[in-house]
């Protein structure tokens, strides 16, 4: 009896103790970090001097509008994109779909560091890519060296990554709508179009919702891609907020700062979750 | 009578008629139908596939036949000078060690930390068991940037610094995991656990020789997932990291782009390096694979 009581502590004990050292005293050392500053190599209290000037730092401005600029473009998109094709790949008719469903997975297992930096070679000036479009009468795109065109190779570059992993997320769901539900709309009348709209989506909408959490999450911690593809450039264009902590930390050692930034997005991860939550909360 | 046989006769003809008139439209239709979506997704299969033959190209040739108009869509012969300068460069197989070795260890040791606490959440009841699950659901939301400073901070306290314990420490209690394993070991059927129980055996064994071994698939997927997540690992090696022999392959490729001399043949046999044996892991394990990267999502 006395056992089987602490055998439980005993098997968690690991995870517990771990998850205190390297997940509880950070987030509380990150926070009083946070309101500290660096005074001849001591750190010392400095009230809200960190939030202060992060309110008025233009360049956090900046990532936090070029993290929205991604985040609104490149969500969509991605979530269009791959509800199409799962829908097309549920198709009874269609051949080889084990074969497509690979192929479009293929780029979610490339490692983030490699594929960042293969697009960033593509994507040159005189690269792969805009000598393609040449053949098509398209004059070369400055991608990366122009601030337009430098957040839309990211935007492609993350589209290209994750739009089989959400395809194929959709398409498991799609498998799971019964069939009669089909059944009986086109006997009411329903055509494919309102059949889409009416039963599809309402039924993928906690997938729908499930994707949309990890993809904010994800471009909120927004790192891999703008430090290789596009270092953050030109004109802090691609700028994003892990980027910026990043710098502020470890370019420029100021753990304070980076610190403030990482609360602040810690506190928007917070909101935006809380109203998905909400929105997930009216079914 | 036989005038209404007659009757029946012409509107069944009639009918089949109808039908053929019917039918007829609906077949060029589908076959329209068809002809679209497989457009489609051959379009979208050069698109998803491209990258990696181009990869490949790169890997084959020298740096400058990558900026060519007409561009060069054939390998070349220069696979053995691009494999040469890149291990001069960062010592490939060195780097390809760091990769695996803590990836490996961190999966055994992950593996082994979280699938015994999710566990014990899913089948005992505890004091504080609502409370440490609750406080590890939420952590999940907190990005991991939130603990960045910290960690490099109590490693640079404690000479840990360049160190694979460094690397693969902080996420060793994947809160993402637990719960995934949880999931799955809430559907194991508690008799079975208290038969064993009857018949003596202890908690850890019942845990080890029954549970564990009917867990496997959910087992598999989760390591393959542990194992991204510390393959792709970039930010906090690149941060914990300083030296060329220790560094892991993200972090040695991207040193690659911040040299002021790029060779792209070197690169794109990095990339290529990287890119490969996580591919060939896939085919071979596709089923578990998916379910792996997808968590829950796919149950």
């Amino acid at each position: 009896m006395n056992k089987a009581k602490t055998f439980p502590y005993f098997f968690a004990a690991p995870a517990i103790l771990l998850f205190l050292a390297f997940t509880v005293y950070p987030i509380i050392a990150s926070f009083v970090l946070s309101f500290q500053e660096r005074v001849g190599g001591e750190y010392v209290f400095a009230g809200l001097k960190n939030y202060t000037r992060l309110w008025n730092d233009d360049i956090f401005w900046t990532a936090m509008q070029n993290t929205f600029i991604i985040f609104v473009v490149q969500v969509p998109i991605m979530i269009i994109l791959a509800m199409v094709l799962a829908n097309v790949l549920n198709n009874q008719l269609l051949k080889l779909k084990g074969f497509f469903r690979v192929s479009f997975f293929l780029p979610a297992v490339t490692s983030l560091v490699a594929y960042s930096i293969l697009f960033s070679i593509m994507l040159q000036e005189e690269g792969i890519i805009n000598t393609a479009l040449s053949y098509i009468g398209i004059t070369a795109i400055p991608w990366l060296s122009d601030p337009f065109w430098a957040k839309a190779s990211i935007i492609i570059a993350m589209t290209w990554r994750w739009t089989g992993y959400n395809m194929v997320i959709f398409l498991a769901a799609l498998q799971n709508i019964p069939e009669d539900l089909y059944e009986a709309a086109s006997l009411d009348g329903a055509n494919k179009f309102k059949q889409f709209f009416y039963i599809t989506v309402p039924q993928l909408k906690p997938v729908i919702l499930f994707a949309g959490i990890l993809s904010t999450i994800g471009t909120l911690q927004l790192f891999d891609e703008p430090f290789n593809l596009t270092g953050g450039g030109p004109a802090d264009s691609t700028m994003t907020l892990g980027l910026y902590i990043y710098q502020s930390g470890f370019e420029y050692f100021d753990f304070g700062y980076a610190s403030a930034i990482a609360y602040a997005v810690v506190v928007m991860v917070g909101i935006l979750s809380i109203i998905q939550f909400k929105i997930a909360g009216d079914d | 009578m036989a005038k209404n046989l007659e009757v029946i006769e012409q509107s069944t003809n009639e009918l089949t008629l109808a039908e053929r008139q019917q039918k007829k439209p609906k077949k060029t239709k589908k076959k329209l139908k068809a002809v679209w979506m497989y457009t489609l997704l051959s379009i979208f299969l050069v698109v998803s596939i491209f990258p990696f033959y181009w990869m490949f190209i790169g890997a084959t040739n020298d740096s400058s036949k990558m900026f060519t108009n007409p561009p060069t869509l054939l390998p070349g012969d220069q696979f053995m000078t691009n494999l040469t300068n890149l291990n001069e460069s960062i010592g490939i197989f060195r780097v390809l060690f760091n990769s695996l070795f803590v990836s490996g260890l961190y999966v055994v040791i992950a593996l082994a930390v979280c699938a015994s606490a999710a566990y014990v959440l899913a089948k005992y009841n505890f004091k504080g068991k609502k409370f440490i699950f609750t406080a590890f659901l939420l952590s999940m939301m907190i990005p991991y940037q939130a603990t960045l400073i910290p960690l490099f901070q109590m490693m640079s306290d404690f000479n840990l610094l360049n160190t694979y314990f460094a690397v693969i420490a902080p996420q060793l209690c994947f809160p993402f995991a637990i719960f995934l394993l949880r999931q799955n070991f809430l559907a194991f059927p508690t008799e079975l656990m208290e038969s064993a129980r009857l018949d003596g055996a202890s908690e850890t064994r019942i845990f080890i020789s029954i549970v564990i071994p009917s867990m496997r698939p959910a087992l598999a997927a989760a390591s393959i997932f542990l194992f991204m997540t510390q393959w792709n690992n970039f930010m906090w090696p690149l941060v914990v990291l300083n030296t060329n022999d220790m560094y892991t392959f993200p972090v040695a490729l991207s040193s690659l782009m911040g040299l002021s001399y790029i060779d792209y043949g070197q690169v794109m046999m990095g990339v290529t390096l990287a890119t490969v044996p996580i591919i060939a892991f896939f085919l071979t394990l596709q089923k578990q694979f998916i379910s792996g990267m997808l968590g829950s999502a796919l149950k």
